[in-house]
């Protein structure tokens, strides 16, 4: 698409037009799967505790989130007289520009990505370390006591599961040999026994990968992780000054993050866009449909544990962050990087 | 053309937000200013075709290191114009430093107009090696004392800061976890059968 557009449009503006028109391809998409994605979450949850869920709009209460999103623009935004107007305003949408901004380089199917770079994920390191500002910002800039408690809270959460999360992806960079995203999934193709697409399978790698989906709930602040607006104790924590559009972009960036984190689930550890087995018939499915499938099982493992698992103290929280998580992650960066060092002198057997 | 542009867009942002950080009368905008910068000049790192410095830069300097200045500068209540008004007292000692920068910079662009010193040419990174490939060999060969040793100094710092704010306080009772997975129903409960007007001892 790209040599089509700078045929006519000459070689920078072609490439200018064709990206953002790439960029279109994946964000509206992407903001109709977050709305769906609400709707699904609402049913699973009202599911698991024996209630209906959204059940009135459209057929089944499909069209739920789309009539909630129709109300929330026809209100009123309300911005308080103390509050710091310009980075109130500035956090929503801080939060949302930068839950779209990972989407840039995750790979849909082969060949199917917006930026195929070499250091992708670095990139999506940098960019969830960014996702952090909007709540600090919006709960010091709402100047309420409240929001600001609970900004407090996502700053020491998000930056401790961070560097966990850092450590984990290591041993999956040091078997795939790059930290291309693309060549992540391909580095799955047959990792077991030239059957099974997924590095999450690999008993040196099982772990992390269970690791990887704790740190995940704990970085998007999902329950049981959900400290930053634990209602009985924060009133909404850092959203409880915000209205209308400006809480609805906060709602729409904290979904696009949770299927941002179930698609590097499934990227990094269960094969990506590959079937689960290597296996010729199942190549004729393409790629993308084994990616959706997979992030909504994800999706699904986050609803669940939404609905069934009780809030963490906060001091819990941060024994799990930093006196579990840390010491276990960096242990097995010794371990994998030892395995592999040895594997690769022809030391080891298998 | 393109990349000129963006050159000058980021650099002009860089430049720009720099001086916002100084001059922004509110410390906490301060910081949000420095975050933009760091932001931009990682830009100027990609321009150059440095990822992995720039995504390095973000990720530790944006994503870290700037979280905790925030929550630090958020969390203390600084009245600056409390803190500017003996600022005229300093004015002489100020003068002269800033007068000794600048000569630097003078003498700097002086020795830099007249050939600098020539650093002895080093092999060309080889092609179709990455950007972190090409780094983690000249870490890990040529450099490795020197990274070792700035690994040994930030532990060293690392403990220090331990050290400087740990205390010990008594009284507490932190959460034993794995005391509390091992208590049973038998360890915690007693049937009784008291008497009318007896109560139970303990």
């Amino acid at each position: 698409m790209t040599a089509w557009f700078q045929s006519w449009l000459g070689e920078g503006f072609g490439y200018f037009a064709s990206t953002i028109i790439l960029i279109l391809m994946i964000a509206l998409p992407l903001m109709l799967a977050v709305a769906m994605v609400i709707y699904v979450d609402r049913k699973i949850w009202a599911a698991m505790a024996l209630r209906k869920g959204p059940n009135v709009v459209g057929p089944f209460g499909l069209l739920q989130s789309f009539a909630d999103g129709l109300k929330v623009f026809l209100q009123e935004t309300i911005i308080p007289a103390s509050a710091n107007r310009g980075l109130f305003l500035l956090a929503p949408i801080i939060t949302f520009t930068v839950a779209l901004m990972a989407w840039a380089v995750i790979p849909f199917q082969e060949g199917w990505v917006l930026a195929d770079i070499n250091v992708g994920l670095l990139y999506l390191l940098a960019v969830s370390s960014l996702g952090v500002y909007g709540v600090i910002i919006a709960g010091w800039a709402s100047n309420s006591k409240y929001p600001f408690y609970s900004a407090l809270r996502a700053a020491a959460q998000m930056v401790s599961y961070e560097v966990s999360i850092g450590f984990i992806l290591i041993p999956i960079i040091l078997f795939a040999g790059t930290f291309s995203l693309s060549g992540i999934v391909l580095g799955q193709q047959g990792h077991i026994f030239g059957a099974i697409n997924a590095y999450g399978l690999n008993p040196l790698l099982f772990p992390m990968a269970v690791i990887f989906l704790i740190a995940s709930l704990a970085e998007t602040a999902r329950a049981p992780f959900d400290l930053t607006e634990a209602e009985s104790e924060l009133v909404a924590g850092y959203q409880t000054e915000y209205s209308s559009m400006s809480f609805a972009l906060f709602w729409l960036g904290e979904y696009a993050n949770v299927l941002l984190m179930c698609a590097m689930n499934a990227i990094l550890f269960w094969g990506g866009w590959l079937p689960p087995i290597d296996w010729a018939p199942l190549y004729y499915v393409p790629g993308i449909f084994w990616l959706f499938a997979k992030i909504l099982l994800f999706f699904f493992i986050f609803s669940w544990v939404k609905a069934t698992v009780p809030r963490f103290r906060y001091d819990q929280l941060m024994r799990l962050g930093w006196k579990v998580f840390l010491p276990i992650s960096l242990f097995w960066v010794f371990l994998v990087s030892g395995y592999i060092m040895l594997r690769n002198d022809g030391l080891l057997p298998w | 053309m393109i990349q000129v542009a963006v050159f000058y867009l980021f650099a002009t942002l860089v430049i720009a937000s720099a001086v916002m950080t100084i001059c922004a009368r509110n410390p906490v905008h301060s910081v949000l200013w420095l975050i933009l910068a760091f932001f931009n000049a990682a830009g100027l790192f990609l321009l150059i075709g440095a990822e992995f410095l720039a995504f390095l830069l973000v990720i530790v300097y944006v994503g870290a290191v700037a979280v905790l200045f925030l929550f630090v500068v958020m969390m203390l209540n600084v009245d600056f114009a409390e803190l500017r008004a003996g600022f005229s007292n300093y004015w002489f000692p100020v003068t002269l430093l800033a007068g000794l920068l600048l000569f630097e910079i003078i003498v700097a662009l002086v020795a830099w107009d007249a050939g600098g010193i020539t650093i002895a040419p080093r092999a060309p990174t080889p092609e179709n090696v990455s950007n972190i490939e090409a780094m983690g060999q000249a870490i890990f060969t040529r450099y490795i004392f020197v990274f070792e040793a700035a690994g040994i100094i930030l532990l060293v710092a690392m403990v220090g800061a331990i050290v400087l704010t740990h205390r010990k306080r008594g009284g507490v009772r932190p959460q034993n976890i794995r005391k509390q997975i091992r208590r049973n129903p038998k360890d915690a409960v007693v049937n009784m059968q008291p008497g009318v007007g007896q109560g139970v001892e303990l």
